[in-house]
């Protein structure tokens, strides 16, 4: 059987999330006019997760992607609380003695976050309390730092993630007298997730990545045409100078079994990710903490279970790598997306086909029959095909749902085909996860003209 | 001159040693680069100097020196035949809905089909016909009123089968065709050669031609062309001829003096392929297949197919770019549909190998009818443009009507329906251009049923009461960008959709119209009819009254405030204008003319005007509304809302007063109607028109008032037999031919345009003869209605065509006028007309194709004027159906 054209569209409709910055907020015109957001599961439950916020205390918006493996409690968790680490990082010290105040003297606290949420995307109660515990503790010891430099984007987004790993280590170590928290902050430590943070703050583009998530630019060129650039490295085996760094860290005895089939110690597939102690812990630690533990950790096969060849922890890290990119006015707008888009679109597609959507002109390259022998039914078949493309466009409201229907639906000549992505939307959930993975994605599209009237200003 | 006509031969040659459209890029650019050496300099004055170089150009220039005029100069900015004209599909078609463009069709096929012999020049002319395909019945009706109309032209067309379709070319899917109409005397040409022949020949005929020389403007005095100024230096001239295609809305701006010629390109495309694998054969029919938008032509064995799409791509808009023309893109995804439809009425095709798409611009006017004539601004200065996309059907008729009508004053037919003054200024806003042409290119393709409207550069002008009547219900026509109510829709009440109310039989208004015309018969109606053309006439002296008394046939010299009807008439005794006029006083007169008369008029009156400071001339248009009150109660009405006395012994008919209505003063009323009806106009100023419109509605309650439209008015003015200007009336009829000799004053006592030729017209008889037709086998339901262009049959015979048509509420049958000739049978000669003649006749109407039966009458029926006699005329008539 089939699915209809708007059964279809109502699947990939149900994650979609528009926001557009207000144009005039009151106190500065952002240089990102707004983002669209989107995710397809493959998994049941899904373990991808997606963030937006605005910082309210310092300027700049925050938006990033995570992808969790071994469930999706380790990636709920980060895409929860790793905004406010970073924000936190990025305050100044006054600002963070007035929070300390406030919390002290039970005073209302100043806003931090001004989240971007798709009703699907939640936040947990419970732990709530917990977490804000951790994060209290992380500003407490910034303000007693205080080195009265300025914050540097860069230092605060890799502080940031790491205390937040750092923090979801302890956790799950020191445990929780509450037996429902004290199930989840070990579930959150034993899973995993990447993450792929975009901080954007008028002309100045962060990108902190772990793992292998990917930031890609979108950039027109004078001739209208559209091109791609990379604005994060993927932590995988694909990934020479992540090897490279593997090896450093390790001994040579270790050299041959550190990635195996292309993964780390022969099971990760990204090389850097949070959570994940069983790749972080010493074999003593894991062993302890998993005794103490639940019965239902306990009966776990997968977390018992200790990585061969496992003498050198740790193995994996949440440090990201941070590229910062002064915005063009050429740099119309930014993909952040989990790496089920990337496996089955290449990025200069994306680019094209995201450029297309966002700008309403479908900059097909003009046919011209030149030189070239084609007759009137190869050509009625050629302009057929890119009408329905062009349709397909009219279909999506939203970018994010435009490059997966692209992503999924895309046949060999790159047009989407209703039977295929009819087909790959209907596969029954066990089997879903064969033919494509989880995809989430966000594209933010910048402000030319700001842009390009920060850039003067400069 | 020797040395150019020499170098214009060589290149004729030249070209014509290739293949007239293989590598035409090559031979552009080498062409560009082999300019002549020695440029032969400008003369410094000349008669007429005509720009542009193309089809309209050449043509304008061979007709002419063919006349007899020699000293003529053709300048063009590129090279000759470069432009559109060498772009374009070189069909030559007459099958065309309008009569004025079949004529013009039919000469250029019979001047083409001679050229080549005539000037020695390979015009590539070849006879091959053409089938216009019919998908829907409502396509075939269309295609058969066309065929009626080539039929009784003499040009041989008949309709076909798809099956006989398939038997005359191959390859064409019949399977959703209903039928087709094939004109075997269509013919094919290589436009860009046309052009060139028709160059050798008017430069033989002593015309220069100058190649690569620009007109930047034209130079003005008093109003009269007097050179242009080039970029090679100027020329005095007595005439100006712009022939200057897409450019002629930029060049007629460029003057001081402005000239308005609105027209607007649009990027048109089509497409050339390689042969066949078995090449078609060179006499393979063109074929036009309106509902897929396409035509599609053999070319060098392959084909060329082109078409006209639902979503043009208008262009220029913002001004020349000349370097653009030769850039224009092809776009293929915009060619899709058309492409689609192609290969749907061609499936075999499908292996055929493309060679280019090619765009060609086109240029477009406001209602799909070429423009010529003089300007009314600048006399000297004539135009031709606007072609719509069939330059080579028309180039070579319109350039002859053109020549002759510089020649001779006015050409040989009949050619308001293109002249350039039926537009006015208010039609050259780029923006209403560029968007009526994206309206009118599909209409190219598009079903015209009776009575369609343009939907586009609406609501220019309006009256003051168009909210009014608008909020209740009116459904509006536009004539000369004037708001007109067509009917109003009583609450409750829904009409079918666009789309759905185009038809060719009875239309979903009819019981609507049928109402408004019971109460105007029974009671009373109003109309608002503002959009008439109003001047006002004045003098100090006695000039105002002796110069109207010599440009109208009635006579003016009546006591003030009456109303005199009259036509304004040319040389010939045909009517340039059919006017109401009142005086106002001694020396002040009120001119009331039809909508479109406007430009017209007023440049007639500038023309025959003495140039007299003490006479002044002003168009008031603007400063009147017009409401019609029409109906027996129209008396109590009026009197109601004056206290002033109005009957009949008070205010006879066709009289004018100044009264107060309302609490509105100086309100011109006078006991006029265009209908026949009882009633009168209201000639109100502006500022009091709502109130007035108020008062009478409000008083008009307890008569049964309510509101009508020009469809009811259509109706009634055509049972009665009066004649409407532009519609049956045109500068080549008298007032002998329809029977208005009563509003001929020849013994006047002063000599007045026109006079002699109805002098002779009265002792010698007529021509034609404005008749009224009555069908009488003719089934209001079910069969097709008359619109006008109707062929009408005399004993069988071809005697004209009808000019407007109506259902009569009253007679309960359909009503058409239209004009009888009388041809010898032998020798097809014209001969007089004579009431006998008409009488004695046994009349058929062709619809379509079909005939009914119609009795024929050359008066009225006095019983539709008043109430009281009608029974027993309509007994004595034989019409009574009650």
């Amino acid at each position: 059987f089939y699915l209809t054209p708007p059964q279809v569209n109502s699947i990939l409709k149900a994650n979609e999330y528009s926001f557009k910055v207000p144009e005039f907020d009151g106190k500065n015109i952002s240089s990102v006019l707004g983002f669209d957001s989107n995710q397809l599961p493959a998994n049941a439950p899904i373990e991808d997760r997606r963030s937006a916020a605005t910082c309210l205390q310092t300027r700049g918006m925050l938006l990033g992607v995570f992808d969790g493996h071994a469930g999706c409690a380790c990636a709920q968790a980060v895409s929860e609380r790793l905004f406010y680490y970073i924000a936190v990082s990025l305050l100044p010290h006054e600002t963070l003695l007035e929070i300390e105040n406030a919390v002290e003297s039970g005073r209302a606290l100043l806003p931090i976050l001004q989240w971007h949420k798709h009703p699907n995307d939640y936040f947990s109660k419970e732990a709530s309390k917990l977490y804000f515990n951790s994060l209290r503790t992380y500003w407490q010891e910034l303000i007693d730092l205080n080195s009265g430099e300025t914050t540097d984007v860069k230092e605060a987004l890799i502080n940031a993630f790491k205390r937040l790993d750092n923090d979801i280590s302890l956790e799950a170590q020191v445990g929780d007298p509450n037996s429902f928290l004290n199930y989840l902050v070990l579930r959150v430590a034993f899973s995993g997730a990447t993450a792929c943070v975009a901080h954007v703050d008028g002309v100045d583009l962060h990108v902190a990545n772990t793992g292998d998530s990917r930031a890609m630019l979108g950039v027109q060129e004078e001739d209208g045409s559209w091109s791609a650039v990379n604005l994060s490295y993927d932590h995988n085996a694909q990934n020479e100078h992540e090897v490279e760094r593997l090896k450093m860290e390790h001994p040579k005895s270790e050299e041959k079994s550190l990635v195996k089939q292309d993964r780390l110690l022969g099971l990760l597939m990204p090389f850097r990710a949070f959570g994940d102690v069983k790749f972080k812990w010493s074999i003593e630690l894991q062993k302890r903490v998993v005794e103490s533990g639940p019965d239902q950790l306990n009966d776990n096969e997968y977390t018992k279970f200790i990585p061969p060849n496992y003498h050198t922890p740790p193995y994996l890290t949440a440090e990201p790598e941070v590229i910062h990119h002064k915005l063009r006015p050429q740099d119309k707008f930014l993909v952040l997306a989990t790496d089920g888009l990337w496996e089955t679109m290449h990025r200069q597609d994306v680019a094209r086909i995201v450029g297309e959507y966002l700008t309403g002109v479908h900059h097909q390259q003009p046919i011209a029959v030149g030189g070239y022998k084609v007759t009137l039914g190869q050509m009625h078949g050629l302009l057929t095909e890119r009408r329905a493309r062009i349709s397909s466009v009219f279909e999506d409201q939203n970018a994010a749902t435009h490059l997966i229907r692209h992503a999924v639906g895309n046949n060999e000549f790159g047009t989407v085909d209703h039977e295929r992505l009819s087909k790959m939307l209907s596969l029954p959930e066990e089997l879903a996860r064969m033919y494509r993975d989880d995809i989430t994605i966000i594209v933010v599209q910048f402000n030319s003209h700001v842009v390009g009237a920060c850039q003067s200003e400069h | 001159a020797a040395g150019m006509f020499l170098r214009l031969l060589s290149d004729v040659r030249w070209r014509a040693a290739r293949p007239p459209w293989g590598g035409w890029t090559r031979s552009r650019r080498s062409s560009s680069s082999a300019a002549e050496p020695h440029p032969a300099s400008l003369p410094a004055q000349a008669q007429v100097v005509i720009c542009g170089g193309g089809i309209t150009g050449t043509s304008v220039a061979y007709h002419l020196s063919k006349l007899g005029w020699k000293d003529i100069v053709l300048l063009e900015q590129g090279r000759l035949a470069a432009g559109t004209t060498r772009f374009c599909a070189g069909i030559v078609s007459a099958a065309r809905p309008v009569s004025i463009e079949l004529k013009m069709a039919d000469y250029s096929n019979k001047l083409y089909e001679q050229l080549e012999q005539e000037t020695g020049v390979k015009t590539g002319y070849l006879k091959t016909g053409s089938i216009s395909l019919a998908q829907t019945q409502d396509r075939l009706i269309s295609l058969k009123r066309i065929a009626s109309s080539l039929n009784v032209t003499g040009i041989p067309c008949e309709i076909i089968t798809p099956k006989q379709v398939a038997q005359l070319h191959p390859l064409i899917n019949i399977h959703d065709l209903v039928g087709a109409m094939y004109v075997p005397g269509d013919a094919l040409v290589s436009s860009a050669d046309v052009s060139l022949a028709l160059a050798t020949a008017a430069s033989r005929n002593g015309v220069q031609i100058h190649e690569r020389t620009s007109v930047s403007h034209v130079l003005v005095q008093k109003g009269c062309v007097t050179g242009v100024e080039t970029d090679r230096g100027q020329i005095s001239c007595q005439y100006f001829v712009n022939c200057a295609g897409q450019w002629a809305y930029e060049l007629g701006l460029a003057g001081e003096e402005h000239v308005s010629i609105p027209v607007h390109a649009c990027e048109h495309f089509y497409l050339l392929t390689y042969p066949l694998k078995e090449p078609l054969a060179s006499s393979i029919p063109t074929i036009v297949d309106p509902d897929g938008r396409i035509y599609i032509r053999n070319w060098q064995g392959g084909i060329l197919s082109g078409g006209f799409e639902k979503n043009p791509k208008p262009l220029f808009t913002e001004g020349r770019n000349q370097l653009e023309i030769q850039n224009l893109q092809e776009d293929w995804d915009h060619f899709e549909p058309l492409l689609s439809a192609l290969l749907r009425r061609m499936p075999d095709l499908e292996a055929l190998q493309i060679m280019q798409l090619v765009n060609c611009p086109e240029t477009f006017t406001p209602d799909m009818r070429c423009i010529m004539g003089e300007s009314p601004a600048v006399r000297g200065y004539f135009v031709l443009a606007g072609m719509n996309s069939a330059g080579i059907s028309y180039g070579g008729g319109a350039g002859k009507y053109l020549a002759e009508w510089m020649v001779n004053g006015y050409p040989s037919e009949n050619v308001w329906p293109l002249d350039l003054k039926r537009f006015g200024s208010l039609q050259s806003s780029r923006t209403f251009l560029r968007h009526r042409v994206m309206e009118v290119m599909p209409l190219i393709c598009d079903l015209k049923v009776p009575r369609w409207d343009f939907q586009t550069g609406r609501q220019l002008r309006t009256s003051p009461l168009y909210d009014r009547l608008d909020a209740q219900g009116a459904r509006w026509m536009e004539k000369h960008g004037f708001e007109r109510v067509k009917y109003f829709v009583p609450p409750g009440k829904d009409l079918l959709d666009l789309d759905q109310s185009k038809t060719f039989y009875k239309p979903d208004w009819f019981d609507i119209v049928g109402s408004e015309v019971k109460c105007c018969k029974e009671a009373v109606c109003v109309i608002d009819m503002s959009s008439f053309t109003k001047f006002e006439i004045s003098s100090t002296g006695d000039q105002a009254l002796e110069s109207l008394q010599y440009l109208f046939s009635n006579d003016l010299d009546v006591p003030v405030g009456h109303v005199v009807h009259t036509g304004m008439l040319n040389e010939q005794g045909g009517y340039e204008n059919d006017c109401s006029i009142a005086r106002l006083s001694k020396r002040s007169f009120f001119m009331i003319s039809p909508t479109d008369q406007q430009v017209h008029c007023w440049s007639w009156l500038k023309n025959h005007l003495p140039s007299d400071s003490n006479l002044t001339v002003e168009d008031v248009t603007w400063k009147y509304t017009a409401l019609n009150l029409i109906g027996p109660r129209a008396v109590d009405v009026l009197s109601e809302l004056s206290y002033a006395p109005i009957t009949p012994e008070h205010f006879p008919s066709l009289f004018c007063k100044e009264m107060s209505v309302g609490y509105a003063n100086g309100i011109r009323v006078m006991s006029i109607t265009h209908t026949g009806e009882p009633g009168f106009m209201l000639y109100i100023p502006i500022e009091y028109a709502l109130h007035v419109y108020n008062e009478v509605m409000n008083m008009g309650q307890k008569y049964g008032i309510r509101n009508a439209g020009y469809y009811a008015l259509r109706s009634l003015r055509i049972e009665k037999f009066f004649a409407f200007w532009g519609q049956d009336l045109d500068a080549f009829t008298t007032p002998m031919e329809c029977g208005r000799e009563f509003q001929v004053k020849l013994e006047k006592g002063m000599e007045f345009l026109g006079q002699e030729a109805l002098l002779e017209q009265k002792q010698h008889g007529v021509y034609k003869r404005f008749t009224m037709f009555i069908l009488e086998d003719h089934d209001t339901d079910m069969d097709l209605w008359p619109w006008w262009g109707e062929p009408i049959f005399r004993n069988g015979r071809y005697v004209g065509k009808t000019t407007s048509s109506a259902y009569s509420y009253t007679l309960e049958r359909h009503v058409c006028l239209g004009f009888v000739q009388h041809f010898d049978e032998k020798t097809g000669e014209e001969l007089v007309v004579t009431t006998d003649f008409i009488n004695q006749g046994e009349y058929e109407i062709d619809i379509a194709g079909q005939r009914f039966q119609a009795k024929a009458k050359l008066y009225p029926f006095s019983s539709l004027f008043t109430q009281r006699r009608r029974k027993e005329e309509v007994e004595l008539s034989g019409y009574q159906r009650e």
